[in-house]
């Protein structure tokens, strides 16, 4: 899959607010105060995992040849295309957690009282309205970043070659 | 973000603003996008360092902080410290006014008593002796009076004294009853610091007394003290929008909440000597003109023109006309240095409590208040020649208005002058030609589309046959709206209101001041219950407050205070507790059976007005007051 989620852990305050708009990303309602009045059993798919000091927010990484999609036996677990957001129809799920077991993220979650699994969807809904991720779009410091892998490695290599141009240049010099 | 409500000169600043490339709130609010939801529901606590801690809304997270304050204490507490925060605003005003007033009775100052009339009838509910005393006298004892209204260390508030008998009753049996006005801000802080106050009914009780240690105290005090000085405030004509500056002028504007210096200003500033000045620089003259509630308190008392609401600030400076924009407190967005330093605006902090960093401090005092606000006007005259002709933009928009109403002036004029009275207005009530009144105040919120809130509610209510009250920055859009003008009545308002406006001369809207006035209003509800055939209380009175497009903590504050009256209080976002459904329930609802009046959260304005009809009919019925005379605008509602 192309387009990724990156996260950049130093700038990761912990502030919560992306399970909040994930929550809501995924609610039917417009507004947080809506979603908590209404009778909908409103959650994050997006995961906070932490490492001593750090907080690491954690997505589903619409994995090329993803392992859930072929442990799936009901096909709840799949994309529309090759190019496409892993999906998980809640209505298919029957609750085997046998993508749990395969997962190499450990991302899939169960939902409280419900027989279905759960799981980031990159917010598919939002990206067929040309809006990213609701989780890349409320980070307050752009620890989450909605990019793509050119994007990504294309970033890297502009980060290399400003740190280490001077030495290149100059072996060259010294070969000469 | 929708601009299509707001009057026509912002529309045109926003456009000019975003094709020059200058940043304004509503770009910032943008950016701020989404904001907290934690801060929002009211879930996040920093009040100690075993904090922060924050409450998980969808119930799988954290239900309790580290402290085990759950979500219903954190909520509560939050908004304690709100109202403390208001009610702080509005009454070391008010007592920045008491010291001003020592003074003016002291002698030997720049200020005087211009009202001895109102002087002696404040007096008297401090029970000062009047007959045969001098003002200077009587001044000084209220002074001291008003002084101990502050720190009181026994006994309860003598303002909130003057409020219905059986409001005090009630007030006294729930243990609200404000006892001084520092007093009640510094038991907010306390209950509401680590491991004190931990129930949330019995810590909203304490925010309600804190609130009317607001309403009925500093924000009163402030009102009453700054009539005797500066006058009390007689309707008049003026005009208000952007428009209002002069691009021959020297343009300077007052911007924020108090008038000590601002009306010193626009003395001096009419003044020969100033005047020449300004000639010689090459300008026709000085123009003085006001934002926010400074505007409002010059415009009751001498008829300044009003440039602009809060929303406006810095769309004032961007018009590239205003020489020096002066701001004392509250409501000042450090935004504006950004703005004017765009510009040739020299922007001037004064207050001895605000500065804004980067920008010019000439710090004002009473003692030397000629001496500053001279020294203030000369730097804008000479800055007069900075300004840059090419990049002025200044839209032609502004409207005329009747401003200057007020406990006393409205009924005079219902009564006539000689026989001041608020029987007709309790008649019109009791005939049904008026429905009831409404107070429609406060702020702006760029998380409103501008004035969409304030002008949607308006027209909805007077169509309605309700007499409106405004104040603050909405009765500076209710301005620019053409809402405040007698005319305005027959293009807007229901029949019944049409008749009393032509009767009396009055529009349908009246603007009664500052933020601080809405004390004013207290004090008109209280003389409609002294006039009797409508209730004991104000509880019973067919009435409704409202602050569609409330922003600060001042508005929570006058929200409580209003709500621990007996009215009905509608705003359009919620407040931020919405995390605790107990305290959601408590104050729209349960809190009701306790003080008479409680919250309503209602965002979309037209609805929001049919609300407060419905309350102002069901008050109607208890008083078995007669049907409406003429029904015709409520017919929609009935459908709904």
């Amino acid at each position: 899959m192309n387009s990724i989620i990156e996260v950049v852990i130093s700038r990761c305050q912990g502030c919560h607010t992306c399970e909040l708009e994930c929550a809501l990303a995924h609610s039917k309602s417009n507004t947080l105060v809506e979603a908590l009045y209404s009778s909908e059993r409103l959650y994050p798919r997006i995961i906070l995992e932490t490492d001593g000091d750090d907080v690491i927010p954690m997505h589903c990484r619409h994995c090329t040849d993803a392992p859930c999609i072929t442990v799936c036996p009901t096909a709840a677990m799949d994309r529309s295309g090759p190019d496409e957001p892993v999906v998980l129809n809640m209505d298919k799920c029957i609750g085997c957690n046998a993508c749990v077991m395969v997962c190499p993220f450990g991302i899939i979650k169960a939902v409280p009282q419900a027989i279905s699994l759960s799981k980031c969807d990159l917010c598919i809904d939002r990206l067929e309205e040309g809006k990213i991720p609701a989780c890349a779009a409320a980070c307050p410091t752009k620890a989450i970043r909605f990019t793509s892998v050119e994007d990504i490695t294309a970033d890297r290599r502009k980060e290399v070659i400003s740190k280490f141009r001077v030495s290149m240049v100059q072996s060259e010099a010294l070969e000469k | 973000m929708d601009h299509s409500f707001s009057d026509e000169a912002t529309q045109k600043m926003i456009k000019f603003a975003a094709k020059e490339n200058m940043q304004t709130v509503w770009d910032r609010f943008e950016a701020m996008q989404p904001q907290c939801g934690f801060g929002q529901l009211g879930l996040c606590c920093r009040h100690c360092s075993m904090g922060p801690c924050r409450i998980d809304p969808f119930g799988d997270g954290p239900q309790v902080g580290v402290c085990g304050a759950d979500a219903d204490t954190i909520a509560a507490r939050h908004l304690c410290r709100m109202i403390a925060a208001g009610a702080a605003a509005h009454s070391d005003h008010g007592r920045t006014v008491v010291h001003t007033l020592q003074m003016a009775a002291e002698g030997d100052s720049a200020y005087k008593i211009k009202d001895e009339a109102k002087l002696r009838a404040v007096a008297e509910i401090y029970g000062l002796k009047t007959k045969d005393r001098s003002a200077k006298e009587i001044a000084l004892d209220l002074v001291s009076e008003a002084k101990n209204e502050f720190g009181r260390q026994d006994g309860f508030l003598k303002t909130a004294g003057t409020a219905p008998e059986t409001r005090i009753k009630l007030w006294k049996e729930l243990n609200i009853m404000p006892r001084s006005i520092d007093r009640e801000v510094v038991e907010t802080m306390h209950r509401t610091h680590m491991g004190v106050d931990a129930e949330y009914r019995h810590l909203i009780n304490h925010g309600m007394r804190t609130s009317l240690a607001d309403g009925w105290g500093g924000s009163m005090v402030a009102t009453e003290l700054q009539d005797i000085l500066y006058g009390t405030p007689n309707p008049l004509k003026s005009s208000a929008n952007l428009g209002v500056m002069d691009e021959a002028k020297i343009n300077v504007i007052v911007h924020g909440h108090e008038p000590a210096l601002s009306d010193i200003i626009a003395e001096i500033a009419t003044s020969d000597e100033m005047d020449k000045k300004a000639k010689d620089a090459g300008a026709t003259g000085i123009n003085i003109a006001g934002i926010c509630c400074t505007a409002n308190e010059i415009l009751m008392r001498r008829g300044i023109p009003v440039a602009g609401s809060f929303l406006q600030q810095e769309l004032a400076i961007m018009t590239g006309v205003v020489d020096m924009m002066i701001v004392d407190v509250q409501c000042i967005m450090p935004g504006l240095k950004a703005v004017a330093d765009c510009f040739h605006t020299e922007l001037v902090t004064t207050s001895d409590k605000a500065k804004i960093p980067g920008v010019k401090h000439i710090e004002f005092h009473e003692t030397d208040a000629i001496k500053t606000s001279k020294e203030i006007i000369e730097i804008a005259i000479d800055n007069y020649s900075r300004r840059n002709k090419e990049s002025v933009y200044l839209p032609s928009e502004k409207e005329p208005m009747v401003a200057g109403f007020t406990a006393e002036s409205v009924f005079d004029f219902l009564g006539g002058k000689y026989r001041a009275t608020y029987r007709p207005l309790n008649n019109a009530i009791k005939e049904g030609r008026l429905r009831g009144a409404a107070g429609v105040i406060g702020c702006s919120n760029p998380n409103v589309p501008y004035e969409s809130g304030h002008i949607q509610m308006v027209k909805e209510l007077i169509k309605n046959d309700v007499l409106v009250v405004v104040t603050g920055c909405n009765a500076i859009s209710c301005a620019k709206h053409g809402l405040l003008q007698p005319e305005s009545a027959f293009k807007y308002a229901g029949k019944g209101l049409q008749e009393i406006c032509r009767t009396v001369g009055i529009p349908p809207v009246l603007h009664m001041g500052s933020c601080v006035d809405n004390s004013r209003i207290l004090r008109v509800l209280s003389n409609i219950v002294a006039e009797g055939g409508l209730g004991n209380d104000i509880s019973d009175l067919p009435a409704a407050g409202a602050a569609p497009e409330w922003m600060s903590e001042k508005a929570v504050s006058i929200g409580f205070y209003f709500v621990a009256s007996g009215v009905y209080t509608m705003i359009g976002k919620p407040l931020p507790m919405m995390g605790s459904k107990k305290m959601f329930n408590y104050l729209t609802d349960e809190i009701e059976a306790e003080v008479g009046g409680k919250w309503a959260f209602e965002e979309d304005p037209v609805k929001a007005a049919h609300k407060m009809i419905r309350h102002i009919d069901k008050k109607r019925k208890l008083l078995k007051l007669k049907p409406m005379v003429y029904e015709q605008a409520l017919k929609v509602l009935d459908q709904e």
